[in-house]
Parts: C-alpha cells; sequence; structure tokens
C-alpha cells in the first residue's frame, strides 16, 4: 500500500458513520494529502466509490484486507 | 446564490425507527456537499429535544422483524400489552448498537456541525403547545412559505 499521511480506523461503524467521519478528517488535511481509511461495513465499498465522485477527492485504492476494507482517497 | 447542490427534508414522524433516515440523510448529504435543510412538522418535532425519548412500536407494522419468532408467539393482541413498546424499544437500540449504528443524537449533533439547517413547524409548536425549552439550540422557528423558499430552489425534496 501507499504511503499515506493520515489513517481514519473506522471499524465497527456502519453507514453513515465511516462516511462522516472520513470527511471530517479530511476537512483538516491539505489538499494532495493521502488519507488511509479502514471499515468493516460491506456497503463502505460503493459509498467511498459514490463519495469520491461526488466530491472530487480521488479513490486512489480499494481493497479488502483480511475481512476489512481499506480504502486510500487524495485530498482534492 | 451559491452552485451547491441542495435538499430539502420534511420530516413527519416521531419514533425512535423513522428518526434515522431524516438525520443520515442529511449529514451524508452535507458531507458531499450538498446544502441542507430539514423542516420538521407535527410528530417529527420529537427529533428536536434535546433529550430524545423516542420509541418504536411493532403495532401496525407487519414488516418489522421481530426476535426470536416473537411475532408467532404474539397475535397482534399481545403486542398491545402494556410493556411491549419498551420492550421493543430497548431491543431496537441494543441491535443498533452492536451493529455500529450511530446514536441519534450524535448524528443530529454531526448534522448541526456540518450547517444542516433545522427548521421548526410554529404551527405545530403552537398547537401541540410544545414547551421550546426542551428543544436543542440553533433551530429555526418558520411556517410553510419558509420551507418553500428553500425547497424550491432544492434539488431533492424528500417527505419522511
Amino acid at each position: 500500500m501507499a504511503d499515506f499521511d493520515q489513517e481514519l480506523d473506522a471499524s465497527g461503524l456502519n453507514c453513515p458513520l465511516p462516511i462522516l467521519r472520513a470527511k471530517k478528517t479530511l476537512n483538516g488535511m491539505e489538499s494532495g494529502q493521502v488519507l488511509h481509511i479502514i471499515a468493516t461495513d460491506p456497503g463502505s465499498v460503493k459509498d467511498f466509490e459514490a463519495f469520491a465522485n461526488q466530491t472530487g477527492n480521488e479513490l486512489m485504492e480499494s481493497k479488502e484486507v483480511g475481512g476489512k476494507f481499506e480504502f486510500l482517497i487524495k485530498k482534492a | 446564490m451559491s452552485d451547491e447542490k441542495k435538499l430539502a427534508i420534511i420530516a413527519t414522524k416521531g419514533s425512535l425507527d423513522w428518526a434515522y433516515p431524516p438525520f443520515i440523510l442529511a449529514s451524508t448529504a452535507a458531507a458531499l456537499g450538498y446544502e441542507t435543510e430539514i423542516f420538521f412538522t407535527f410528530y417529527g418535532l420529537q427529533l428536536l429535544k434535546r433529550d430524545l425519548a423516542l420509541e418504536v412500536t411493532p403495532l401496525g407494522n407487519p414488516g418489522m422483524p421481530m426476535p426470536m419468532g416473537m411475532d408467532k408467539w404474539f397475535p397482534v393482541l399481545g403486542l398491545a400489552l402494556p410493556g411491549m413498546q419498551g420492550m421493543m424499544t430497548g431491543m431496537m437500540k441494543k441491535k443498533m448498537a452492536s451493529k455500529g449504528v450511530a446514536d441519534l443524537a450524535e448524528l443530529r449533533e454531526l448534522c448541526q456541525e456540518a450547517e444542516v439547517k433545522l427548521i421548526a413547524c410554529q404551527m405545530t409548536v403552537d398547537l401541540f403547545e410544545l414547551n421550546t425549552a426542551e428543544f436543542i439550540d440553533g433551530i429555526e422557528y418558520a411556517g410553510a412559505a419558509r420551507f418553500f423558499e428553500f425547497a424550491g430552489e432544492s434539488d431533492i425534496c424528500l417527505y419522511i
């Protein structure tokens, strides 16, 4: 996995909390910085795709690791 | 005028289960960059109380999944027994917490943090003689015309 600037563990949280927490964390980051998110909600796979499409933040990576879902999002 | 997308919601229901859709959709929309307003009317005003003592009822709700096959053991009349609503509410809250579903007050706070505008229907406040001292801060009190001022410009408008 590529480098990242901040990490957010949203394990155990259900919709829409992973998205809301990610948005809040991104608010405190600089443009171009990368956020690494870990989630257990299977719905978050489609949700982070949709979040990236609608906010312009780039979803650089989305994968499943040992039953958890990991995402890399670059702040626009 | 901003070029942000806009979401207008009317929240009319005051039960624990129906309290979720307005706050989930509003907070998510705000995170996606929508300018969002919720207009609370009739029983929806319960969602603005500081102390959210909301309950869920299995009565008149055949779609509600019942734990332990309770729907087979209890005919509809059984669901009307005293204490049944409190028990179902307790079970629902426990289930929500165990599944990592957001606490309602937390979700409402996130909405306010994200500058979702919460508008209370003044007519309902007068009708039911509600005590506005029991409501959270940061609410606007207004009528139907105020709702349309925003809803008329909205991209999405939901009645919940």
